[in-house]
């Protein structure tokens, strides 16, 4: 599990003031979020200078196919600001950065910031629903299939698990959509002719929620009850589970009262580190069932290239993750004595 | 413990039951209303923006064109100009003042339509460079545009334009769009600015690159459309757009694959139809690329300058075999670079003048131009270069990565070594309008006026600076200027359409690039639904992507039989309820492994 933290943090340094108490906390965590700053401040710069190494012309992209003249290319040119110099460019991407302001995409002609604040809470509607149902579903899983290792209950889910984690999404959200024969709508968040009221949209979103939501679930679960069942594993041989069955326990107790709580710390922080991931990871996903995410909106932003809306999304996925990253190890200092103590 | 958790147990399946019941209710009470037909459009293509003079995605093109009525339109039968919102038109005898009679309309805020709202279109695009964006093409030879009266719109040219009675230009209503100051604002794209028209459908709701509503306009001109309305819905993923074909989410999809064309073609109550498509795909031949001032520039093969090169290469590509095996048979064999939907203008060779597939004559050809086949079985030029030839394709396009298989082959056997370079769209883009390349996959659509495919080809296109081309292959050629000046200049359709030939014969004489064939496009539709749409040519042509509104305008739904037992089926919250029936169970059967589990493990840890 240590291996998992430490990955994560990459950026943390040995910090000899953190034994002491107060000061040690706040240290810990100024050192942290700076880290987390710089982070950021290089995915700004490196987000810039990528996009620009793309091959291509985003006018060129956008005109391909229809009629256009040379003056009329200059023009887009000089409105996109594309025929500026480079530095020139990073420079006024930079300072509407500090004013809070993205830019604005190429394609759609809208602030990026809109267009990402708009994308954002579906995907959150999403990852959140399939992480809360991955977690439930693989610690409940895990804990079974470790408590009775070796048996055929351990086995099959290992297998599916395994199985499951190793299949394209891609191609398991297009199995489930043929599969359920029209049970589920095939696109979008929302169908276009749902009558108003609180209720039947909320009913709308709920069926148009279920196949993505089956899908990413089903991908992503396993990590969760694999980290569980070997964590759990790990716990099993220990002192105190022989001491608590020593005194009579009943088994399901010194499962759930012992065994299962001190088990579970690795898998709380992988919960964090992986809500980061996942945001991005829903491309695939958000792609097959056109659901109105940051996957899908990374995905057009990438066949443009519409540069200010990549660098956008690009900053805000980068960002999630440091965040979320920020979370973990703060979590896993509180959760883990033994972490404060060394 | 025990009797709390069976308590909570209890709960939820009340809860659960409660679901299973109400569900259906609540969401199968309003759906009791009378229902407006809608005609449900699956996009596959990208909805960029709704602005008509910035709009530049296919998809949106096609919006525009059902919300704006354009002065003169491509009629459904042979694309030949039919009036719009002119009635008649009248160009002067040197061709250089056009006189267009405006009809008496309103627009679909029940405000008169008159000819200073065309003028203000047409001069908005002539004074604001942001609003030249889509549609710019057509004023760059525009004097001045002035409405005298409400009904007369007089347009004087800089030099004559064939193209006048073909204006791809959305009229806009002035009323709407004089408060607009800055043409790139995001607040021309809001259902305020663009949601007033005078075609026959308008813009209601727009849910950016996911949702265009549009309504049926009662005052438009022709009459009210007979579908009350228009949903546009975009999707990421084809397959899942065929799959909502399959299940009635979607009433009409284009842009089909052979293969999801053919798993659609015997379903019940789905229509295919393979229409003449107005694009081409084709192999350009580096002709010796060079900038407006002929200077060189790129890096192609030299032995390409070289006509009976280009020739002989033309003579190894065998159209019906990529026809056949690339597309599935749903392609026409190639001509000129106006397909053959547009009849008119398309150009055919005849017997003598085609390049019919002759491995054998190509080799003698090439062996009689002075290109020697080396030791290895590669020819060599004259100036001792081997004939290497880089072919460069769309790495993401199936298409591409077949063909370019067959093309290598095929030139192998006349001793031309070709290296395939199979690189992202925005590459291939890059190192052709810069030439650097020898032969490049390539492909157009094309308008039903021959005009601008046809402007493409000439000297004047050339590029000032390098990667700056709308050059399509580099071709430069005095004789095809000439016939191209020629057929912009004459107004008279029949002789315009020859001297249209005549440059596309000399296009494909030259060879600076092979059209390899014309893909059909690939649509279906719900007939069980719509009992018919109007193709654009009537005969074999397309229903989406039209140069008009044809299809959604004439769109009849399906009688009254057919809508009741489509609408028969289970209501989306009954589905809801299932889905929920169908979790609740599963929970229920986990609780009881569970149990068993519970009771099977103790056991275990007893032992």
């Amino acid at each position: 599990m240590t291996e998992a933290v430490s990955t994560a943090t990459g950026t943390e340094l040995p910090d000899p003031d953190e034994r002491r108490g107060g000061t040690g906390t706040l240290r810990f965590l100024a050192g942290k979020i700076g880290a987390g700053l710089v982070s950021l401040l290089l995915v700004v710069v490196l987000g810039f200078l990528l996009f620009r190494m793309i091959p291509g012309d985003p006018v060129t992209t956008m005109t391909r196919d229809r009629p256009t003249s040379p003056q009329q290319l200059a023009e887009l040119r000089a409105r996109l600001g594309v025929d500026k110099p480079m530095l020139q460019q990073f420079l006024d991407y930079f300072g509407g950065l500090l004013r809070g302001d993205l830019g604005t995409s190429y394609i759609y002609n809208r602030p990026v910031a809109d267009m990402i604040g708009e994308r954002v809470w579906p995907t959150i509607l999403l990852v959140g629903t399939a992480t809360v149902l991955a977690v439930a579903l693989g610690l409940w899983l895990g804990v079974r299939a470790a408590w009775r290792r070796g048996s055929g209950f351990d086995k099959v889910q290992t297998g599916v698990a395994l199985t499951l984690w190793s299949v394209p999404q891609f191609w398991l959200g297009l199995m489930l959509l043929i599969a359920t024969q029209g049970l589920f709508p095939s696109r979008g968040m929302t169908s276009p002719d749902t009558p108003p009221g609180f209720f039947p949209e909320l009913l709308d979103v709920a069926h148009h929620l279920v196949l993505p939501c089956v899908t990413l679930l089903a991908v992503i679960y396993a990590q969760y009850m694999l980290v569980m069942r070997s964590s759990l594993l790990e716990e099993m041989n220990a002192d105190y589970l022989t001491t608590a069955r020593a005194k009579g326990l009943r088994d399901d107790l010194v499962r759930r009262r012992h065994a299962v709580p001190n088990a579970l710390l690795p898998t709380v922080t992988l919960v964090f580190l992986q809500f980061g991931l996942v945001v991005s990871g829903t491309v695939t996903v958000e792609a097959v069932f056109s659901w109105p995410g940051l996957g899908l909106l990374t995905f057009e932003a990438l066949r443009g290239p519409d540069l200010p809306l990549l660098q956008g999304v690009f900053l805000i996925l980068a960002g999630s993750v440091v965040v979320m990253n920020l979370f973990a190890e703060v979590l896993y200092r509180v959760l883990d004595p033994r972490v404060r103590a060394s | 413990m025990r009797a709390v958790r069976n308590s909570w147990r209890r709960r939820a399946a009340a809860l659960g039951a409660t679901a299973l019941v109400a569900a259906p209710v609540l969401a199968t009470a309003p759906a009791q209303a009378q229902q407006p037909t809608v005609l449900r459009v699956a996009l596959v293509q990208s909805i960029d923006h709704l602005n008509p003079f910035t709009a530049s995605f296919a998809s949106t093109a096609m919006i525009g064109r059902i919300s704006w009525e354009f002065l003169t339109l491509a009629s459904a039968e042979d694309n030949l100009p039919v009036p719009g919102l002119a009635e008649s038109w009248t160009p002067s005898a040197d061709g250089l003042t056009w006189t267009f009679k405006i009809r008496d309309a309103k627009w679909s805020d029940g405000k008169p339509l008159t000819a200073r709202d065309a003028a203000f279109t047409f001069n908005r695009m002539m004074s604001d460079p942001a609003a030249r964006e889509a549609n710019g093409t057509f004023v760059e030879q525009f004097q001045a545009v002035t409405a005298p009266d409400d009904r007369t719109l007089t347009v004087t040219l800089k030099k004559p334009q064939a193209s006048m009675t073909a204006l791809d230009v959305p009229i806009v209503p002035e009323h709407i769009w004089s408060g607009v100051t800055d043409m790139a604002s995001p607040e021309t794209d809001t259902v305020a600015k663009v949601g007033v028209g005078s075609g026959p459908f308008t813009i209601t709701e727009y849910q950016t690159n996911q949702l265009v509503k549009m309504k049926a306009n009662e005052h438009y001109w022709r009459g009210a459309p007979k579908v009350d309305e228009l949903h546009f819905v975009r999707f990421d993923n084809a397959d899942a757009a065929v799959n909502a074909l399959n299940n009635g989410e979607v009433d009409l999809i284009n842009r089909l694959t052979a293969t999801q064309f053919d798993s659609l073609k015997d379903k019940p109550g789905i229509t295919t139809n393979k229409a003449v498509g107005r694009r081409y795909d084709e192999l350009l031949i580096n002709p010796g690329a060079q900038n407006f001032d002929r200077q060189p520039i790129g890096d192609g093969h030299p032995a390409l300058k070289d006509v009976r090169v280009r020739k002989a290469i033309a003579r190894a590509i065998d159209p019906a075999t990529i026809i056949d095996k690339v597309l599935g048979g749903y392609g026409e064999a190639p001509g000129g670079i106006v397909p053959p939907v547009f009849k008119t203008y398309h150009y055919e060779p005849g017997p003598a003048e085609k390049y019919t597939f002759d491995l054998a004559a190509a080799n003698a050809a090439l062996d009689q131009a002075g290109y020697p086949k080396g030791a290895d079985g590669v020819r060599v030029g004259p100036d001792g270069r081997r004939l290497e030839l880089r072919l460069t394709g769309h790495a993401t396009r199936d298409y591409d990565q077949r063909v370019v298989k067959y093309l290598s082959g095929w030139l192998g056997e006349i001793g031309i070594k070709v290296i395939e370079k199979l690189v992202s769209d925005n590459e291939v883009d890059e190192s052709t309008s810069a030439g650097n390349y020898d032969l490049a996959i390539s492909g157009w659509g094309t308008n039903p006026d021959p005009d601008y495919i046809l402007a493409k080809q000439t000297c004047s296109v050339l590029p000032a600076t390098a990667g700056s081309t709308s050059s399509n292959a580099f071709f430069c050629d005095p004789e095809y200027d000439r016939l191209y000046a020629l057929q912009a200049a004459e107004t008279d359709i029949p002789k315009r359409a020859e001297y249209a030939k005549q440059a596309q014969a000399r296009y494909y004489d030259q060879a600076p690039s092979v059209v390899l064939d014309y893909k059909n496009a690939l649509e279906a539709y719900r007939s069980d639904k719509f009992s018919s749409l109007t193709k654009q040519p009537v005969a074999d042509g397309a229903l989406m992507e039209q140069s008009g509104y044809w299809s959604f305008y004439g769109a009849v739904p399906a009688g009254e039989d057919a809508a009741a037992a489509d609408s028969g089926g289970l209501p989306t919250g009954a589905w809801i309820a299932i889905g929920a029936g169908a979790v609740l169970l599963v929970v229920l059967i986990g609780v009881g492994v569970s149990r068993r589990g519970k009771a099977a493990g103790s056991d275990d840890d007893k032992e």
